[in-house]
């Protein structure tokens, strides 16, 4: 914070900045707080007050075989959904910065078109399309389902890295003897490396939340989301919490890992 | 008189109907400091990003030591180029980014170090080695840059505004690193510049081109005492021009009429000059005397009022217009101007000599 900034400071608007962060971050939050408490709480149903302190739901959960496969599942799909998207995302992206193309506009609004899609037509859509050409039903087709969503996210992460890359860095590589693919290999990938990793744990983190498609399109290999809506189908169990937990926990690593990168500590924009 | 190094025979570049760089022939000698100057959009830095293989000619042949290098690929060419912006790669510390164009060319890795260290030694930033580029200052990238693109020791070093991103101070000092270094190592430097100091104070040749076109080459000594056209004689703006028409006097010598007068021209003008003709007489501002009283010996003269003063460093400039609103510019030192009574408003005459007037067409 600036001198400026110190000096001109009314503590009432301060204060009230703080209150309404803290009452922001408390609304969104609160649900799974209570789930994340609720989940080491022994009672049955999730009721004040609370019972005392207990693993049990997470024993529960970890002695199903059923949770097991879908947590297999999803570590398997969003691993090859993170690396497929961020590929593509990376291939779009640079597309994009590179050439100037007839369509260019209709190309990039339909690149980043998929995520503007109601889930439940996109799901929907991707059943119907999938199970016509005997896709349906299988880890595969989740990924493939997953893919088209993801892919946008990762393409404008990348985008926005290569949008703040000095333009005439590329053609330096090539001026200094680097062809194309090594100007690839040795320039732009290493300024883009940040944002390509960031771009990794965002999907992997997308695919790893998502319920609606994989749904939709996953059959008997259920995901971990959709799994827990099995449960919840069943019976109201504290398990729940249990799952919950866990792949909040996972997620928030995924995306904070992403931040960390993406807010470009220690790396140089290259526009100075 | 041994083959040039770089030749442009013919080329233009088009960008759809906008024309960057007409038609031009260029020779550019082994071993010479060129600038090429101008404003921007004359196209300067179009011609030198042709020669590095970043635009294709639209037509002509460019060739590099004979060889037509029209098709052949930047990575393929060997014509490093020191970039306005540096271009220095941000992921790369010092050492690397003088490394890379050799690591591009399959050099092993003890070979590259060696040889970029020497570099780094040679521009005298060894200490820096391992830093990263965001903890150097401007003047200590530009270095790099250098050091990045001499390292393969080219023939030929192409440069494009190095320095405008320096302050003046620290563009003084890096001019006459590059001179020293251009002259050391006997490398061919093409030097693109809209800086008129920059261009004349370094360059063995200067190429002045404006608006697609070279409007005169010469060293910078020729360029300034007799722009060859009203537009060179316009962007220096060290003359004074009256434009006129060409006639004789009364007892045949060749003169020009202009609003401001009659003007005698020197005899070698008076050759070519052709009576009715349009043209310009063209001054030097340093060439020009003030004067309190019309001195009786006194060829050309022209009387004009006062209008201002400008002082830099060690001279002066007057600012002058005549009866006919010809604004009139003298540069004298300040010794030169102690015994005059300069005022705004005050009457003056203002004389030269024939023989400094240049006659430029129109």
């Amino acid at each position: 914070m600036n001198q400026e900034n110190e000096l001109n400071r009314n503590p009432l608007i301060d204060g009230a900045l703080k209150l309404y962060v803290v009452l922001a971050y408390l609304f969104v939050f609160a649900p799974i707080l209570a789930s994340f408490v609720f989940s080491f709480n022994s009672d049955r149903f999730p009721s004040i007050p609370l019972g005392h302190f207990s693993t049990e739901w997470y024993r529960a959960v970890a002695a199903d075989p059923l949770v097991w496969d879908g947590l297999r599942n999803t570590l398997l799909i969003g691993g090859v959904v993170g690396v497929v998207s961020t590929a593509l995302g990376f291939g779009a992206a640079y597309t994009d910065y590179r050439y100037r193309f007839f369509g260019k506009q209709v190309y990039l609004a339909l690149a980043l078109l998929p995520p503007t899609i109601p889930v439940v037509i996109m799901g929907l859509a991707m059943l119907a399309y999938l199970s016509r050409i005997d896709l349906s039903g299988n880890a595969l087709s989740v990924i493939i389902a997953h893919v088209v969503i993801c892919a946008p996210f990762a393409m404008a992460v990348i985008r926005l890295r290569l949008s703040q890359m000095d333009p005439s860095l590329e053609p330096a590589a090539w001026n200094l003897g680097a062809s194309e693919w090594a100007t690839m290999r040795h320039v732009i990938i290493p300024f883009a490396r940040p944002a390509i990793l960031g771009a990794l744990f965002i999907t992997m983190a997308v695919s790893f939340d998502e319920f609606a498609i994989a749904w939709f399109v996953s059959g008997l290999n259920e995901t971990l989301p959709v799994k827990v809506l099995g449960f919840l189908q069943g019976q109201v169990s504290p398990r729940i919490n249990a799952i919950g937990t866990f792949v909040f926990v996972t997620s928030m690593t995924l995306v904070i890992l992403a931040q960390l990168l993406l807010s470009g500590r220690g790396t140089a924009t290259g526009k100075e | 008189m041994q083959e040039p190094l770089v030749s442009f025979e013919g080329v233009a570049k088009r960008f759809g109907s906008y024309t960057a760089v007409q038609k031009m022939d260029l020779q550019i000698h082994k071993g010479e400091f060129l600038a090429i100057m101008g404003s921007s959009g004359c196209g300067k830095t179009t011609t030198l990003r042709m020669l590095a293989g970043l635009e294709a000619p639209s037509e002509g042949i460019i060739r590099l030591a004979g060889r037509p290098i029209n098709d052949l690929p930047s990575w393929s060419r060997d014509t490093p180029m020191v970039w306005q912006s540096l271009a220095l790669f941000p992921f790369l510390n010092v050492i690397e980014n003088v490394e890379f164009a050799l690591k591009m060319r399959g050099i092993g890795r003890a070979e590259r170090r060696r040889r970029a260290e020497q570099w780094l030694d040679r521009m005298q930033i060894a200490e820096f080695a391992s830093r990263n580029i965001g903890q150097l200052s401007g003047g200590q990238r530009q270095r790099v840059a250098l050091a990045r693109s001499l390292v393969v020791e080219p023939d030929i070093l192409l440069l494009d505004e190095p320095l405008s991103a320096l302050d003046a101070a620290l563009k003084v000092r890096m001019q006459s690193v590059l001179k020293n270094l251009q002259r050391e190592t006997g490398i061919t430097f093409v030097y693109v510049t809209h800086s008129q100091s920059e261009a004349f104070s370094m360059a063995d040749r200067v190429v002045i081109m404006s608006r697609g076109k070279i409007e005169q080459i010469g060293t910078p000594q020729e360029i300034y005492r007799t722009p060859r056209t009203r537009f060179v004689a316009d962007f220096l703006g060290s003359s004074n021009i009256f434009p006129g028409q060409l006639q004789q006097d009364r007892s045949g010598r060749a003169a020009i009429a202009t609003a401001s007068g009659h003007f005698l021209l020197a005899e070698d003008a008076a050759a070519s000059a052709m009576p009715g003709q349009s043209a310009s007489l063209t001054v030097l501002d340093t060439r020009m005397q003030i004067h309190l009283q019309p001195p009786a010996d006194a060829v050309n003269m022209v009387e004009a009022r006062m209008i201002g003063e400008e002082f830099v460093g060690a001279t002066a400039t007057i600012y002058f217009e005549t009866g006919a609103g010809q604004e009139i510019r003298v540069q004298k030192s300040h010794e030169e101007l102690a015994d005059l009574p300069l005022a705004v408003g005050r009457s003056f005459h203002l004389s030269w000599l024939p023989a400094d007037g240049h006659l430029v067409p129109e």
